[in-house]
């Protein structure tokens, strides 16, 4: 048995941001355990730019977001396995993977940060009825044959969801050469960013059909055309406004799965709305010692926040390592002030979903996402009933990430604290 | 000039093809798909019948008996997967109770073994997510599942090691009979897409195009309606939602919708039944998937319908006359039938096989081969070996090291194997039915691409060549810009 401080699951923008942080910190025995050829993880097939607006104000495309921390993971001298596989985890943070050098090999981690990301839904989680030829493809599978392969999936297109990379494959497919025929949405609003539906979608004078889905696929061996059907408010197709597409693709952009099958495998509590683990302040899930960042924990649309929020998870997986986080554990033990986050009215969740006023820094994030589109709105949050923080907006939408900043001073003030609302309210 | 052409790989074909393989004769297997399995017995609920359904005397009832006492020797024999792990038949009144002792009552008269009725209290200790409203069950302990490609890829490979030639993409387009001076038939003539094949004896065992070739061939016509069932498939996640198959009592239309885990640990639910005209319309309905779901929600509570990760639909080749049509046609010497093969046909396969090569080889007097093989190893499963055994086996061949399905956690080994193998993968579906290697809740969002590079590499094509199921069902078309 080979033993380890922090072995991290997944060595793309979370894994990667994770392990500089823990590094930074003063752990120096970290493993990243990637199953694909690289590091870097989906950034590698994201050749568009917009990344890093946030972190290095300035544009990148995927892979060069991704080379300035795989850079510093190699300039800190961090320990990498490519090709290897995480086949198990276990309670007591064994964690057994595989590759094709050292075959299965265990090893003992002090601590785990989960951060192996998410993956699309599949046709078959719409239950889109018709036939099942080839020519189907989730955006992402289409964007690796195109982007990182150099092969065209079809010429002609049509794209059902309009998430991040349904949007950013209409315009890649378009450069490429195809023709992408219409966009439908389920929903009566875009799930992805407005800047992609304007710099995607309008400047390229592709479609957008809002509250619209794929109600059959014709075609046996290759997609010959899919019906497009108008939906009513529950989500029911329209009888009458079906229309016909001929096209030879479908591409789907209907939603990201955190990917979990691990840390389920190890009894990590999950979160039902967020498919991710649930977890406190110290993006701690219900193991002690086992921490989660980026889309394993919640799918995020920005990376720059997913850097974030993994720097944090690497710094409380190195003060967990160091003994720390017993010391506040010893602190906190007489002081009643856990609170429990709650979402209400528009808000569907929250990360964290506990907050240990002792284990806090001075500031924490609290990110979530909103279920509607809400137009001149406030960001609401309660204490114990009580209004605290009233923050206006002009718009939120189920297509971003929201957050608003808790301070451990806020939170001394109500020393018997229970529970902490966070919801939306219409003006 | 072939002693028996078999026109059909699918179950009823490949086992026919396989128990022939046990005689010296000259055996060819015509299929109009790029693989065996590409028809009815790729899409159906992998049910191991006990035998109760159908009527005493029937066909279906006498080879169903037989194929699930068989099952389990073939299954050791063969390398595939099977479980014997019950069914229910559950109703839910008091007014249900004569027909569910009805069931029991023809079960006993055909011979399955160990039939019982449970009282509701039984019935829920052993499924407890069966409805609350459940009366009483009759319970099959010798029903099973078994994993229906494997199944009919194993009695392909294995007849083809004992010398049964396969042409596949080889389509029947006519039927001549074969005339001596005295007008007597003394074989056949079949046309097909790929050339003139000769054969003495025809077994047609071509599912739902059954009634197409017999018609070729004799005066008294057979029609074969397709029924159309629709179906949908859980992550494996929700498999342990129930241990056995529940039915509900049996209708006008078949058994109904029913609720079974899989042999892979999946949970499956269908299938509905419409009768429809289309030989190939193998589509799903909105409102049939709505009706699968519905109806499973009848007999089974709490189905984790979330976790559906794909859903299909596939043709039953229903005969008019309700039984499996076995047998040579009366006006046409030498034309075996083998029709009408609907369920419980998965179930019934070894003893179809068994009948229609015994009654080839007495009509021809065929003797048996010394030769003959009778088992066959499938694929090697690393995820089934302890630790040492796989890291030797990864010591031997790295590419059982190297994880290509991430949700089936499936090996390039395993892939290669499936490629390599007699009559072996040529696309992604004929991975995907050998390994299970895209079969997982990405349905191969993730490997589809990594699977095309092995299959290119390996029969050395080009990525252009790389289809999901043979014919035009390309995944790329070009290259990037090369229409600018």
């Amino acid at each position: 048995m080979v033993y380890c401080d922090i072995v991290i699951i997944g060595g793309g923008p979370a894994g990667l941001a994770a392990a500089i942080s823990a590094k930074k910190n003063g752990i120096d025995s970290i493993l990243i355990l990637e199953r694909d050829k690289e590091l870097g993880g989906i950034l590698n097939q994201c050749i568009h730019n917009g990344f890093g607006l946030h972190t290095f104000k300035e544009e990148l495309t995927g892979p060069e977001y991704a080379d300035r921390y795989i850079e510093q993971v190699k300039a800190l001298g961090i320990d990498y396995k490519l090709n290897t596989m995480v086949m198990e985890i276990s309670s007591e943070k064994i964690v057994t993977a595989m590759n094709r050098t050292e075959g299965l090999f265990e090893i003992q981690a002090k601590a785990v940060i989960l951060a192996m990301g998410c993956r699309e839904r599949p046709r078959g989680a719409l239950n889109i009825p018709g036939y099942r030829p080839a020519g189907i493809y989730s955006a992402g599978t289409a964007q690796r044959l195109v982007n990182i392969e150099g092969y065209m999936p079809g010429r002609e297109i049509v794209i059902l969801g309009s998430g991040d990379i349904g949007l950013i494959m209409a315009r890649r497919m378009t450069l490429e050469g195809a023709k992408v025929k219409v966009v439908a949405e389920l929903m009566p609003y875009s799930g992805g960013l407005k800047r992609n539906i304007v710099q995607c979608l309008n400047d390229y004078d592709i479609p957008l059909k809002l509250s619209h889905t794929v109600v059959d696929i014709k075609g046996r061996e290759r997609v010959e055309g899919v019906t497009i059907a108008e939906v009513d408010e529950k989500g029911k197709p329209i009888q009458g406004t079906e229309e016909f597409y001929p096209c030879d693709t479908l591409l789907l952009s209907v939603g990201l799965i955190p990917e979990n099958e691990l840390s389920r495998g190890m009894g990590v509590d999950i979160n039902p709305v967020t498919s991710g683990p649930r977890v406190n302040e110290s993006l701690e899930t219900s193991i002690d010692g086992v921490f989660a960042c980026g889309n394993v924990l919640h799918v995020h649309d920005l990376v720059d926040y997913v850097s974030e929020e993994a720097a944090a998870a690497g710094k409380n997986a190195a003060d967990y390592v160091k003994g720390e986080i017993l010391k506040k554990d010893i602190a906190g033990k007489n002081v009643e002030c856990d609170a429990i986050l709650k979402p209400a009215s528009g808000v569907r969740y929250t990360v964290p979903e506990k907050i240990r006023v002792s284990h806090m820094e001075e500031n924490l994030t609290v990110r979530f996402r909103v279920g509607s589109v809400y137009k001149n709105c406030c960001v609401r949050v309660d204490f114990d009933g009580k209004r605290v923080i009233n923050k206006k907006r002009q718009i939120v939408a189920p297509g971003e990430m929201e957050e608003i900043m808790l301070t451990k001073d806020q939170l001394l003030q109500y020393p018997d604290l229970k529970t902490i609302t966070v919801m939306i309210e219409e003006v | 000039m072939y002693d028996v052409i078999i026109i059909g790989a699918g179950v009823s074909g490949a086992a026919t093809a396989r128990e022939l393989s046990r005689y010296k004769a000259r055996v060819c297997v015509l299929e109009k798909e790029e693989d065996v399995c590409c028809g009815t017995s790729k899409a159906n609920s992998a049910i191991v019948h006990a035998g109760y359904d159908a009527a005493t005397g029937s066909l279906k009832a006498k080879l169903n008996v037989r194929g699930n006492e068989r099952m389990p020797f073939l299954a050791k024999e063969l390398d595939f997967a099977y479980k014997q792990s019950g069914s229910l038949v559950i109703c839910r009144s008091v007014d249900e109770l004569p027909d569910l002792q009805a069931l029991y009552e023809r079960g006993v008269a055909n011979g399955v073994k160990n039939l019982c009725i449970l009282n509701k209290e039984e019935v829920l200790e052993m499924e407890p997510n069966i409805t609350d409203d459940v009366y009483a069950a009759l319970y099959a302990p010798t029903a099973g599942i078994v994993c229906p490609f494997e199944l009919n890829i194993a009695l392909a490979e294995n007849a083809y090691i004992n010398g049964v030639e396969f042409k596949f993409d080889t389509e029947v387009k006519d039927i001549n009979k074969l005339k001596s001076g005295s007008d007597e038939c003394e074989g056949y003539e079949l046309h097909t897409s790929k050339g003139v094949f000769k054969a003495k004896y025809v077994v047609n065992a071509a599912g739902v195009y059954a009634d197409k070739f017999h018609n070729m061939v004799s005066k008294e016509k057979i029609r074969i309606i397709p029924r159309r069932g629709d179906y949908c498939l859980l992550d494996r996640e929700a498999g342990g939602h129930v241990n056995r198959t529940i039915f509900s009592l049996p209708g006008k239309f078949g058994k109904g919708i029913l609720v079974t885990p899989t042999v892979h640990g999946n949970l499956l639910l269908g299938p509905t039944a419409v009768e429809v005209e289309d030989k190939e319309g193998t589509n799903t309905t909105a409102w049939e998937l709505s009706q699968v779901l519905e109806k499973a929600g009848m007999s089974v509570k709490n189905i984790p319908v979330k976790q559906v990760i794909t859903s299909f639909a596939g043709l039953r080749a229903h005969e008019e006359c309700d039984d499996f049509l076995i047998g040579e046609v009366e006006d046409s010497k030498g034309f075996i039938d083998c029709a009408g093969i609907e369920s419980p046909g998965i179930a019934s396969c070894p003893a179809i096989g068994e009948m229609v090569a015994g009654l080839i080889k007495d009509k021809m007097g065929l003797e048996e081969k010394d030769d003959f093989i009778p088992t066959r190893k499938g694929i090697t499963k690393p995820g089934a070996l302890s630790i040492e055994e796989r890291n030797a086996l990864i010591r031997e061949n790295p590419a059982y090291g190297n994880i290509i399905c991430r949700c089936e956690m499936i090996t390039e080994g395993e892939i290669i194997d499936a490629i390599r193998r007699p009559l072996g993968a040529k696309s992604l579906d004929g991975v995907k039915r050998r390994t299970r290697a895209g079969m997982g809740r990405c349905q191969s969002g993730f490997c589809a691409p990594r699977t095309m590079e092995i299959l290119a590499r390996e029969c050395n094509k080009s990525m252009f060549d790389i289809t999901k199921s043979g014919g035009d069902s390309k995944i790329v078309v070009g290259t990037n810009k090369d229409v600018l």
